[in-house]
């Protein structure tokens, strides 16, 4: 049956083409630009703007920009709760053994428990991963100008070479951060 | 309002396929910083050459948005934040397993902590947006 089959994870080979349509979509949709972060632009310059002149514009001419982004939720529910078996991700058995001698420990879902949860928020670890890692999501994506959608897809695809840079950025700071710091990290 | 809906119903899209190629996952991403496997490699780059694709057939054909637009893709202008603000990124994309678009996705699988971590890039920005003034660009 193909639900069973739409069910089963899906390969990179289908899911790269579909997310890259998702770029002619929102072009032919309403000549809109694919790119996340300036969604949380958008949420500062509506709820926070505190007299900053970074947000200081029209958000709500921006607004299919937060439409899009509650899309997301509601299509990781939607795959989540209707088109998916639960079960652990399967990943190269070198990198779980990896992460079990660095101090990894619960690989039943999408995210480690043991670092992403509500009751290690106020542990060092917890704070660091959550907290201190989104903060530097957001300041980076900000600062750089985009992120993994609207520098490395929209970006790339659409032949800007800072957008290369920015790209070759994103993955030599992760680099760093996995190989070098990461390890430190998980055993606090 | 109305207008906006078909931008609710292609973010869902994506949020679909961001779960279902386990993109979300932050194991999926510490595989991929280790050079363990090919797969979000592949799912980046051939989202690449399909959005490449994509947009050479729309400028080859001309092709006009619902609106009856002419298509218009803003050109990116180089500032050296491309450099310093992407190496930031990528520290924290690693730490949290998760770009923007993610963590919109995990919120929605069932990671209600993902709320904190989206509150925490809220800040980020709003911390950029205060200082961006003294930061080299």
């Amino acid at each position: 049956m193909i639900i069973d089959l739409i069910k089963q994870p899906w390969p990179w080979y289908v899911a790269g083409p579909l997310i890259g349509l998702i770029v002619p979509l929102l072009l032919l949709l309403g000549n809109k630009s694919l790119g996340i972060s300036s969604s949380l632009r958008h949420i500062c310059a509506a709820c926070i703007p505190a007299g900053i002149p970074f947000f200081n514009y029209n958000w709500r001419k921006e607004s299919w920009n937060l439409f899009f982004a509650l899309g997301i939720c509601a299509g990781g529910f939607i795959a989540t709760n209707w088109l998916s078996v639960p079960g652990p991700v399967t990943i190269n058995p070198a990198t779980t053994t990896l992460l079990q001698q660095q101090g990894v420990h619960d690989f039943t879902g999408l995210l480690p428990h043991d670092l992403f949860s509500f009751s290690k928020l106020l542990t060092l670890r917890g704070f660091i991963f959550i907290v201190i890692g989104g903060f530097l999501v957001g300041f980076g994506t900000r600062y750089a100008g985009g992120c993994t959608s609207g520098h490395s897809i929209m970006g790339i695809a659409s032949l800007q070479w800072p957008s290369l840079v920015a790209t070759c950025c994103f993955m030599a700071g992760g680099f760093v951060m996995t190989w070098f710091i990461l390890p430190y990290l998980i055993r606090l | 309002m109305l207008k906006n809906i078909k931008f609710l119903v292609a973010g869902s899209l994506f949020g679909i396929v961001l779960v279902k190629s386990q993109v979300i996952s932050w194991f999926r991403i510490q595989e991929m910083f280790h050079l363990q496997a090919f797969h979000m490699y592949g799912v980046i780059g051939s989202a690449i050459i399909t959005a490449m694709l994509s947009i050479l057939i729309i400028k080859r054909f001309e092709l006009k948005s619902i609106n009856k637009e002419a298509i218009l893709i803003p050109d990116k202008k180089f500032h050296w934040g491309n450099v310093y603000g992407g190496l930031i990124f990528g520290l924290g994309w690693a730490i949290t397993g998760a770009c923007p678009g993610p963590i919109f996705a995990q919120i929605g699988s069932g990671f209600p902590v993902a709320i904190i971590t989206l509150l925490s890039a809220i800040a980020g920005t709003w911390a950029y947006g205060l200082l961006r003034d003294e930061l080299p660009h």
